[in-house]
């Protein structure tokens, strides 16, 4: 019943709704918040690094001409000098080209991580918010379940099962295991965007002229209800580079000859009384990465939500 | 009420079932052999193999063996009998011994979240807008954004190497000044979390009707502050705390390890390095344990402290 008064209401209101020109309105929503985007100093910073992270991890002999693997024991805690401008660690590698070098491995778990993260949500926040009913009551029972396993504890006994040393291997367990456990917070969003959206006038009508299940969900209802989780990912996708930096401190999540920033924020740690450098550097080079991409995400959640306008 | 309070536990139940069965299922199952995966990379001797066949009644193949195993676990874990590690001690005396400490440090960072964050969320909702909101919005956005694996060993450098101010580390019988630093490190993302949210709670609450009313009224600003307005605002507040001091026992992993302080946490660092897999199965079971219950309490909690909220 509800819904064929939904589909009336479309009927009736239809009529003005097709005829506004979108480039005749004064501002759409991302135009404003795209303007006060361009005004935000935190948007700006927090671009330049991610770009900077990012051309790092592509290139990272842009930044330095050394070798991370060449390390010598001679040069154990020297100071800085030959193309090494914080000098070199306890291995006597270069500090400088490690943490640039670290780059790859962070954002690739980081990137990989958040985009099977946002496969999941979308398919299961989608179907849920759809469907309704039955399909919603089972699929946030397990979105409970998934949510209330704690995430390191849970990828520190999942990762304890890969024995493979490879690195390829471990990069890619590292992925799944962070994507298994953490699509959760997006998939909620994505639910409820979606159960706003199937209220809306264009879905009645694209219904109307026959649009089946799959059509309406992923043509009509899956581009307007995008840009919340866009935000929510941005923000994942930096806790998931604190995560893998985490499981690699502790030993469980990339393994040498891998170069990661918790390896050798770990590294640094125990060798902090002679040489602190080696432990200052990565981690510098960590929060930074963390924090651009964790400011990227709040400064565009906070420019599309009127409520603070 | 009652029917909230059921199925949430019903609800709790599954999540139990769920978590143990995902954590045995990785650990003891599989492909592989188990006890070779249970070792890691050492070596098992043949007695060590015929023992742990025995024990965890390896012996008994295919689907059925591997539920028996399960339950035999579950049972095991909800008698308390956690069995033991690989080197030999009962992993229940391990967290008999070191349950004290963690709780110890996880009220110490509950205590700093609550006298920093709240205080300073209180001030910075009172005046939005002004220095000293826009000042610790961006101080916990960056207190949110360090991991703790940067925090704790730049704070154990900077204040308690470099510039001696605390103990670097703890040792085997922590004072409370020993554990105050790592406290504070484990507490910071709390504080920062908790101080946002009072900020927005009692910048929302005094916007409500009945502060308008009580001001109507006459009543000094101070009356409606520190009566009507943190009342009120504290709930959530009160909700977050209650989840985050499970969440600070069962995060204390990395704090632990790098102060050096004999709690769970640091049992279960030293189980992942020296591949003690009883050891790290029986740790998370637990804390996985505690986690849950703790996410029960603050949800019943919720609902007892504001009646507003009805649950279906």
């Amino acid at each position: 019943m509800s819904e064929l008064e939904t589909v009336a209401a479309a009927e009736l209101s239809g009529g003005k709704a097709g005829s506004a020109d979108p480039a005749a309105r004064p501002r759409s929503l991302a135009g404003d918040a795209w303007r006060d985007l361009r005004r935000n100093p935190i948007f700006w910073i927090s671009l330049v690094l991610v770009l900077a992270v990012t051309a790092m991890a592509a290139f990272p002999g842009l930044f330095t001409s050394n070798d991370p693997h060449d390390c010598t024991l001679a040069r154990q805690h020297a100071g800085p000098g030959g193309g090494a401008p914080f000098g070199y660690d306890f291995q006597g590698c270069d500090i400088y080209a490690r943490a640039v070098f670290g780059a790859r491995a962070s954002l690739l778990v980081g990137a990989f991580s958040a985009l099977l993260t946002g496969i999941i949500a979308i398919t299961v926040g989608m179907l849920a918010g759809y469907f309704g009913r039955w399909v919603d009551a089972a699929l946030s029972r397990v979105i409970d379940v998934v949510l209330g396993i704690p995430l390191l504890l849970a990828a520190i006994v999942m990762l304890k099962r890969i024995s493979s040393d490879s690195p390829n291997i471990r990069i890619i367990a590292v992925i799944f295991v962070l994507a298994i456990l953490g699509w959760t917070t997006a998939a909620r969003v994505i639910r409820s965007s979606v159960i706003s959206a199937k209220q809306q006038d264009y879905v009645a009508a694209a219904r109307m002229l026959g649009a089946g299940n799959g059509r309406t969900m992923w043509r009509h209802i899956l581009p307007n209800s995008l840009a919340p989780v866009i935000v929510v990912l941005t923000i994942a996708l930096g806790s998931f580079i604190a995560a893998e930096a985490t499981l690699s401190f502790l030993g469980i999540g990339l393994k040498a000859p891998t170069i990661s920033w918790g390896i050798d924020i770990d590294a640094g740690r125990t060798h902090m009384r002679e040489s602190a450098v080696a432990l200052v550097v990565p981690s510098t080079f960590l929060a930074l990465t963390v924090l651009a991409f964790i400011m990227l995400g709040d400064a565009i959640r906070d420019a599309f939500d009127p409520k603070l306008r | 009420m009652f029917r909230y309070i059921v199925r949430r536990l019903l609800q709790m139940v599954l999540a139990f079932f769920g978590t143990t069965l995902i954590v045995y299922a990785l650990m003891f199952a599989g492909q592989g052999d188990p006890i070779q995966a249970l070792a890691g990379e050492r070596p098992v001797s043949a007695a060590q193999r015929a023992y742990l066949t025995e024990k965890f009644h390896l012996d008994q193949t295919g689907i059925g063996g591997f539920f028996y195993r399960y339950f035999d676990y579950v049972g095991n874990l909800l008698r308390g009998d956690l069995g033991d590690s690989l080197t030999g001690r009962k992993i229940g005396d391990m967290l008999a011994q070191a349950w004290p400490v963690t709780v110890k440090l996880a009220i110490i960072g509950l205590l700093v979240a609550i006298l920093v964050g709240v205080t300073a969320g209180v001030i910075a909702g009172l005046r939005r807008g002004g220095i000293f909101d826009n000042a610790t919005l961006a101080l916990t956005l960056l207190v949110l954004g360090i991991p703790t694996i940067v925090l704790a060993p730049l704070a154990q450098y900077f204040l308690g190497v470099k510039l001696p101010l605390f103990p670097p580390t703890a040792g085997a019988e922590p004072s409370i000044y020993a554990l105050l630093l790592p406290g504070i490190v484990l507490g910071s993302l709390s504080l920062a979390t908790a101080l946002r949210l009072t900020r927005t709670s009692v910048a929302e609450n005094l916007r409500s009707d009945y502060v308008r009313t009580a001001k109507a009224k006459g009543m000094s600003v101070r009356r409606i502050v520190s009566v009507h307005v943190l009342r009120n605002s504290l709930i959530p507040v009160i909700t977050f705390l209650g989840v985050e001091l499970g969440n600070l026992m069962s995060g204390a992993i990395i704090t632990e390890g790098v102060f050096n302080i004999p709690g769970v946490g640091f049992n279960l660092f030293r189980g992942i390095r020296t591949e003690d897999g009883p050891l790290v199965v029986g740790l998370v079971s637990v804390l996985v344990v505690v986690y849950l219950v703790s996410n029960l309490v603050v949800d019943v909690l919720y609902a007892v402290l504001d009646p507003r909220i009805r649950y279906e």
